[in-house]
């Protein structure tokens, strides 16, 4: 269970598993906002850097929003 | 103000209009129906005397002084237990009445040690002033005959003495401590002249006594009597204030004599309490000038170092600098800081302005992040703001009580005792727990259904209810269809099959039918409310629970009036207006978002420097930050955050690697081992300014002392901001209101002087509510609708596995208070010296484990040693304990899994191996509560 995932990897995947049950086109744009609106933008850098260098540690949900935060 | 003496009616004010007139020694008086003679007389301004009577308490009609002669009737009824009647005419003085009142007062004090001269409770008596009042002059039985002189002294509490000696057996206590308290601890024992109060057959020390001072308060005569009233004498001053303790935020009178506190006697007008209180707020204030306390700032270069005292002008400006330094070499997101739950709106304020304003960032958060922060979040996606919506009053007039996740008589005892009163008035009441809380079972309460479920289940749960709701038709259909959105959407989701009771019971543990009933009753049951605490928040979806409470309330239409509400238990003392503050990095005060460019600009008008419009990092956020090497310092106030946050290994990683710790507090905690400038703080009894409890309930916090540390922390925090060259500078706390006022809606209409009028206020307050508002979401949510939100159950990632079987759950007890660092420093220690883990006799019977064994406690992250104590109160499987003390350490077993959307940590849910410990090592046997034995391993 524990992993040296990042911590905003991890969290951007506890997000997603929350959207789930939405569509993935409501969810994405819904978990992308939330990011937005609460996380500082160091840590939203620190998640787009994460999309090219480990795209696996994903969630593919999550991978989707986390495309669609600005820095 | 010279010292305060409430005026005593007698017996309790009635509710309704005052339609009954009756005169009493010919003055005319309307009262309320069902008022007793007595009151009305006093309303009247005539004093009956009485001594078994007292107006917190319903009439008992022993002692036999208030009799009265009402016009018509025959005898001399007692006025206490006399209700008035249209056009009574009663006359309380005559030959007649003063003979048989006299007559009684010699059967009294033939029996009463006369020692008044030298007695702790002298010109404080009310024995002593009915002799007067009656105007006895004469004993004519003597002093030889049988009597209760010799009857011992129960010294047992560390906080008061009974002296049965000088007992008159008028069941005050006894009454008090059923009636407010609840917990009927007291007994008469005994019958005729053999009668006397009873702990139980046992000293109060050993008895269910919890201590909360009611039968104290009530005592006529030094029979109950504070140890600091003994040992001190009579207080001659008051000063009004409030506590520091829990979230309920109970109003008291500091009594002094001269400049030393000699009590804390709860206020009856006091909005919160109405009179009541517990053994922390009444009785555990000595922390407040323990020798422990540092009072000089301290600074030191390496944690390594000796601490260096220094004078203010040098630690402000030693903070200011490195600040700014640190700035300059990893920018200006570098720093940050924590404000406290424990401190003034006041103060709160000025921390959070400083970081937004003088650091330049929006790296500010609270300890309601480890905490309440689910609730700021799922009311305001729900209702539109993050605040109960009830006054504590409120349940009074509640039908149907739903406790889910919290421990009220513990957690929040003031509170628990209006509860309970309800409840043994009628009230239904369903708890939804893991354990076997007091209120489950305890004297004269008995939960209807106790949703035993499984740590971890609390949305599938609660979906559950909403599918029975749902799907059997309970649904409040005008109240959606008026007052809410969403629904539709929401009602298929629910209404799915994998939400029914019998899809979840193997998931849940609770039985299926078991929730179905427990579902009708609340939706049916009449006016439903729900109360809640930090086993809803503290999971990882602590915000879906919230936000899936909400849903249920609004289906039912429990919202929106008196009796019924979604309300959260806050934990500390101002919580709630830690987060009115504008203390989350996402929003400023008001809760509004830093991203609202009308907003930001009002403030930034007001504050004459531009701010951020990006979210701040939230504290674990900060953590990870500073083991990344991006953060580097941070100001806490208040927090031990070294204690108090999971996952300590990763907490003091996080500080050890930081270049600049500033601890602003009463002692040197546990964080500051990590710190690298000691800021001392104010206590309570220094503070002056406001908090704002659980009720929205903005109370007045009034200085009974002069600061010891030679400055408000107000000042402290302005200093540094000035020293960091942003202007900020208050003459006094009431400019810092001003400027809240001026600056939050919310908190408009609220002052100093108004508070001070009113004695105080619940926000909203301003000129659509120009005295508060009780009840929210009367007309309409804040946000307009309120919004149903799908809350699908998602397990939480901590499962039990072979190497950690168990499911440990924490939480807190009567006696101490979070961290203990208050509490630890009281004679509260007699109630809990160590932490201990709760365990199920058969969970320990496989692991070869005996009541009173030390224990290893290990989890995926850490490992600690504690006492194990044989309980059933939690289903197998799951292990509880307590996080006051720092030698035990129970966050060093806690994780980093946390709410998917606030970072609350998950503390209610950590997998974890139980095993004998042997042998015990030697500060396992020696406690000093500033180890961390589990950390030094």
């Amino acid at each position: 269970m524990h992993t040296d995932i990042s911590p905003q990897v991890r969290m951007a995947n506890e997000i997603a598993v929350q959207f789930r049950h939405q569509a993935p086109e409501l969810a994405a744009p819904a978990i992308a906002e939330h990011i937005q609106a609460f996380w500082e933008p160091r840590m939203r850098a620190e998640l787009l850097r994460r999309i090219e260098t480990e795209p696996d540690a994903f969630d593919p949900l999550a991978l989707a929003a986390a495309r669609l935060v600005r820095r | 103000m010279s010292l305060l003496k409430e005026p005593d009616l007698g017996t309790p004010a009635k509710d309704g209009p005052a339609t009954v007139t009756v005169e009493v020694d010919g003055l005319p008086v309307s009262v309320p129906e069902g008022t007793s003679v007595m009151r009305a007389a006093a309303l009247s301004g005539i004093d009956i005397p009485k001594l078994c009577a007292t107006d917190s308490l319903e009439a008992f009609g022993s002692c036999r002084l208030c009799l009265v002669e009402i016009d018509g009737r025959r005898g001399t009824p007692a006025s206490c237990t006399t209700p008035v009647a249209p056009g009574m005419k009663v006359t309380t003085q005559s030959p007649k009445l003063e003979k048989l009142r006299q007559g009684v007062m010699e059967l009294y004090i033939s029996d009463h040690p006369l020692d008044c001269l030298t007695c702790s409770a002298n010109g404080d008596c009310e024995l002593q002033d009915m002799s007067g009042v009656v105007g006895l002059r004469q004993v004519r039985y003597g002093y030889e005959g049988a009597n209760h002189y010799e009857e011992p002294t129960d010294t047992s509490n560390p906080y008061f003495n009974f002296e049965a000696s000088k007992c008159i057996a008028c069941s005050r206590c006894v009454r008090a401590c059923g009636e407010v308290q609840g917990t009927f601890a007291l007994t008469i024992e005994g019958r005729g002249f053999e009668s006397k109060v009873s702990a139980g057959g046992t000293d109060f020390m050993s008895s269910e006594c919890v201590s909360c001072g009611a039968c104290v308060q009530a005592c006529p005569t030094a029979t109950l009597q504070e140890k600091s009233v003994v040992q001190l004498g009579m207080p001659t001053r008051t000063v009004l204030t409030t506590c520091a303790y829990c979230g309920v935020g109970c109003s008291f009178k500091a009594e002094l004599r001269g400049t030393e506190l000699v009590r804390m006697v709860p206020h009856k007008d006091g909005g919160a309490n109405e009179g009541h209180s517990c053994v922390k707020g009444r009785f555990a204030f000595g922390y407040a000038t323990h020798p422990d306390r540092v009072l000089t700032p301290m600074l030191r270069e390496s944690i390594a170092d000796e601490w260096r005292p220094v004078d203010w002008e040098t630690a402000i400006s030693y903070t200011a600098t490195k600040l700014r330094e640190i700035q300059a070499r990893y920018g200006v997101g570098a720093i940050g800081g924590i404000t406290s739950s424990r401190t003034t709106n006041e103060e709160v304020y000025v921390v959070q302005k400083m970081i937004r304003a003088a650091f330049g960032n929006n790296n500010v958060d609270t300890c309601a992040r480890v905490c309440h922060s689910p609730t700021g979040y799922g009311l305001k996606q729900t209702f539109g703001t993050s605040a109960g919506t009830q006054d504590f009053r409120s349940v009074a007039q509640s039908d149907v009580i739903m406790v889910i996740g919290a421990n009220p008589t513990d957690g929040h005892p003031v509170f628990a005792s209006r509860m309970k009163r309800r409840i043994r008035e009628g009230a239904k009441l369903i708890v939804v727990d893991p354990r076997r809380i007091d209120l489950v079972r305890s004297p004269h309460i008995a939960a209807t259904h106790h949703l035993q479920l499984a740590p971890g289940t609390n949305v599938a749960v609660v979906n559950a209810m909403a599918h029975v709701v749902l799907t059997e038709d309970l649904v409040d259909r005008d109240f959606v269809a008026q007052r809410c959105e969403g629904f539709d959407e929401w009602a298929e989701f629910i209404a799915r099959p994998e939400n029914s009771p019998e899809a979840v019971e193997e998931l849940t543990g609770v039985p299926a039918e078991e929730l179905r009933a427990a579902a009708r009753l609340y939706a049916t049951g009449g006016n439903a409310a729900i109360y809640y605490g930090l086993g809803v928040t503290e999971h990882s979806q602590g915000s879906t629970m919230v936000m899936g409470m909400a849903n249920l309330a609004m289906a039912t239409g429990n919202i929106g009036r008196e009796g019924v509400g979604v309300n959260p238990l806050r934990g500390q003392n101002n919580v709630q207006g830690s987060c009115d503050m504008g203390s989350f990095p996402h929003e400023l005060p008001g809760y509004r978002h830093v991203s609202d460019d009308v907003v930001r600009g009002v403030f930034e008008e007001m504050w004459g420097r531009d701010l951020v419009a990006e979210p701040g990092l939230r504290i674990p956020n900060m953590f990870d930050a500073a083991i990344e090497g991006s953060f580097r310092a941070l100001f806490v106030q208040g927090e031990d955050i070294a204690q108090s946050d999971p996952n300590t290994k990763h907490v003091t990683a996080a500080l050890a690697a930081m270049e600049l710790v500033v601890v602003q507090d009463l002692f040197l905690n546990e964080t500051a081992k990590f710190a690298h400038v000691f800021l001392p703080g104010t206590s309570f009894l220094e503070k002056d300014g406001t908090f704002t409890n659980a009720e929205r309930r903005i109370n007045r916090v009034r200085p009974v002392m002069p600061p010891k540390t030679g400055k408000h922390e107000w000042q402290i925090v302005a200093e540094i901001a000035q020293a960091m060259d942003y202007p900020m500078h208050y003459d006094h706390p009431s400019q810092i209101m001003d400027e809240i006022a001026a600056l939050t809606p919310t908190f408009a209409g609220v002052s100093f002087d108004k508070l001070d009028k009113l004695g105080s206020v619940q926000w909203p307050c301003n000129d659509n509510a120009p005295e508060g508002t009780p009840i929210m979401h009367m007309d309409g949510f804040v946000r307009g609708k309120g919004r149903f939100v799908q809350t699908p159950f998602v397990p939480t990632r901590e499962r039990s596995t072979r190497k950690f079987p168990l499911i440990l759950t924490t939480g807190r007890i009567l006696s101490q208070y979070n961290v203990g660092a208050q509490t630890r420093r009281t004679g509260n220690v007699a109630w809990h010296p160590e932490d201990v883990l709760e365990i199920h006799p058969h969970d320990a019977e496989v692991r070869g484990i005996t009541d009173g064994d030390l224990v290893t406690l290990a989890s995926r992250v850490g490992e600690t040693s504690l006492r194990a104590v044989f309980s059933d109160r939690m289903p197998v499987g799951v292990v509880y304990t307590t996080f006051h003390h720092p030698v035990t350490g129970a966050n060093v077993v806690t994780t980093e899994n946390s709410d998917w959307a606030t970072n609350c940590p998950e503390y209610k849910v950590t997998a974890v191996q139980v095993g004998l410990k042997n042998p015990p090592r030697p500060q396992d046997t020696a406690q000093t509560g500033e180890l961390l034995p589990a950390m030094a391993d």
